[in-house]
């Protein structure tokens, strides 16, 4: 098996804030690997890391065989990374951004225009080409900010966070252009809050918390671990919260969460929603509403972790 | 270990950046921030307009009571302004630098196979044309004005060869700065508030014997008045030597305590 992304222990630690304490990450060529985790659980810094733009602390990595500190110059000119914390020139053109990227890349310039011209194309961004980039739409920078990073026709892709801050429609757009890309067999690393973005375009996923690793698989493998689905249950009567939760426990097999009158459990097979309501009919018990829903991130993680992806006092990545 | 085999790429960049690929990299990051100003004029406006708004008030209104008559003044002061505008000019660098790394410009460019120092470079190079265009607006405003040169192109280009190294030394200041402030109008902040007084308590604007003797003591090792003077010098004639002498000093001792702490917050910040 080849691997374009291999990392070992990787740790990182400002203070004695551990932002990354040892992860490993594998990603075979061509695949998209799909890093899900909350804000601050450490995923920002390992792509700073594998994009050279951080050393680390301990551990080591390796992108497409080179060391990304000691070969940090050829790690460089076979990724690209788009995100949170790559942008483009806001007073510079569509095109200029991109025709300077390809001469720092020692494009000719006339090569360096095509491409620019043929990425834009592909973004849909022809007619804005000569328009500063500050008066783009937030969707549209970031198509730019992609194509710029497209430029050298890279091996590794790293898309931080590509998505967030992005209209509905931006974000289905987005996606398309990611799955061309993985149709043309580049490997990406995708950082993202969404599991649906997850779901949608990874082949594997790992989840980090706390700068750690907590679990990994192919998302159907992930989903099984964690509940693919939610019941939820709010008895008319409140005199009836006591008895929907212990019929949900006793059928779930784990005991639900109890908020506000509303009884929340994690449905590792569909097949036993239909028992639940039987069990409750069979009690009497009137549900004002009853539902099933697909596992939002944070019960995913609090299926994972014991603990809600959103702690308070938690927000910030990398509190540097 | 593991190899790629399959879609091996044609080129992986050698591990050395060769410096004919260097100078290219740094011209096109120069064109890049001169490019900048095609788009946002009011660059322009801000590179041209302090110079002529200063040169036109210094003389017109300042010129009569400071020296009698507005001809003698611009005379005196036009090196002077020339200074003190340079001096706040090296400012756009550490608010250009400040930008890039606050708003992910710089992280982009250091994700690209370029030399370490081509994006510094780059702004650096740029910056130092931009100087050179203020300067020579400086000059072809107060010839029109009446301002004379008494040395010839020798003393013109001397004079701006001493601009331009003092600038390249404020400029390790700038990058200090630019580096470590949290954003653009912090750095802004700084900047003027650290080059206003120093270039007004210089002989830049008013002859020193005029001032309070304490301040004297000052404005006679303040280096703008030593630049200026050796830019009264090269353009007006007159001793030259002494005061660009102690001027290139100055730019030494800047570069020799801003360069490493510099360096060294880029290291750690960047």
């Amino acid at each position: 098996m080849t691997h374009a992304i291999q990392a070992r222990d990787l740790a990182k630690h400002y203070g004695e804030t551990k932002a990354l304490d040892g992860v490993d990450l594998e990603v075979p060529q061509g695949r998209l690997l799909g890093v899900l985790g909350p804000n601050g659980a450490g995923k920002t810094t390992a792509v700073r890391i594998l994009a050279t733009l951080l050393r680390p602390d301990g551990g080591r990595a390796q992108v497409c065989g080179f060391d990304v500190v000691k070969q940090a110059h050829q790690v460089r000119s076979l990724i690209g990374l788009t995100g949170q914390y790559a942008a483009v020139d806001e007073t510079l053109t569509g095109v200029e951004n991109l025709v300077m990227i390809g001469r720092l890349l020692d494009m000719p310039r006339a090569d360096a225009r095509r491409r620019a011209a043929e990425l834009l194309d592909r973004f849909g961004l022809t007619d804005a080409g000569g328009r500063a980039a500050k008066t783009y739409s937030g969707g549209m920078r970031r198509r730019l900010d992609l194509a710029a990073s497209l430029v050298g026709r890279p091996q590794v892709l790293f898309l931080d966070e590509p998505t967030t801050g992005l209209d509905p429609r931006s974000r289905t757009e987005l996606w398309g252009v990611v799955r061309a890309l993985q149709s043309d067999g580049v490997t990406v690393l995708l950082t993202t809050q969404y599991l649906e973005e997850a779901d949608q375009l990874a082949d594997d996923i790992v989840v980090f918390d706390h700068g750690k690793v907590i679990a990994g698989g192919t998302p159907d493998e992930l989903k099984a671990t964690a509940g693919a689905q939610v019941l939820e249950v709010r008895p008319a009567e409140k005199a009836h919260l006591d008895l929907v939760e212990r019929v949900v426990g006793e059928l779930l097999g784990v005991p639900p969460e109890v908020t506000g009158g509303l009884v929340t459990g994690s449905v590792p097979d569909p097949a036993i929603v239909p028992a639940i309501v039987r069990r409750l009919d069979d009690l009497g018990v009137v549900a004002a509403e009853l539902s099933l829903r697909k596992a939002s991130l944070d019960e995913v993680f609090l299926a994972l972790t014991g603990h809600r992806a959103e702690e308070p006092g938690e927000q910030g990545e990398a509190a540097a | 270990m593991t190899t790629i085999t399959r879609t091996a790429p044609a080129v992986v960049a050698s591990p050395r950046v060769r410096p004919a690929a260097t100078a290219r990299h740094v011209a096109t990051l120069a064109w890049r921030s001169l490019v900048q100003i095609k788009h946002n004029p009011m660059e322009l406006l801000d590179l041209s307009v302090q110079p002529i708004m200063f040169l036109l008030l210094f003389t017109y209104v300042f010129g009569g009571a400071i020296a009698g008559s507005t001809g003698q003044y611009l005379q005196f002061a036009l090196p002077g302004l020339v200074a003190q505008n340079m001096l706040f000019a090296s400012m756009t660098t550490a608010v250009g630098l400040n930008t890039d790394i606050t708003k992910g410009v710089f992280d982009r460019l250091r994700t690209l196979p370029i030399a370490r120092s081509a994006p510094l470079a780059g702004r650096i190079v740029a910056d130092t044309l931009k100087q050179v265009w203020a300067f020579a607006l400086f000059l072809g405003l107060g010839l029109v004005l009446g301002f004379r040169v008494h040395t010839g192109v020798a003393g013109v280009l001397g004079a701006l060869a001493l601009l331009l190294t003092f600038a390249l030394a404020m400029s390790w200041a700038a990058v200090l700065v630019g580096v470590t402030a949290a954003d653009q109008e912090k750095v802004q902040i700084m900047m003027f508030s650290l080059m206003m007084p120093i270039t007004f308590t210089s002989n830049a604007f008013v002859r020193t014997d005029t001032m309070p003797s304490w301040l004297q003591k000052w404005v006679e090792i303040n280096p703008v008045s030593h630049l200026a003077d050796a830019v009264r010098g090269l353009l007006s004639g007159g001793p030259v030597a002494s005061d660009a002498v102690t001027s290139l000093l100055w730019a030494a001792g800047i570069t020799v305590v801003f360069a490493p702490l510099a360096v060294r917050a880029f290291r750690t910040r960047i």
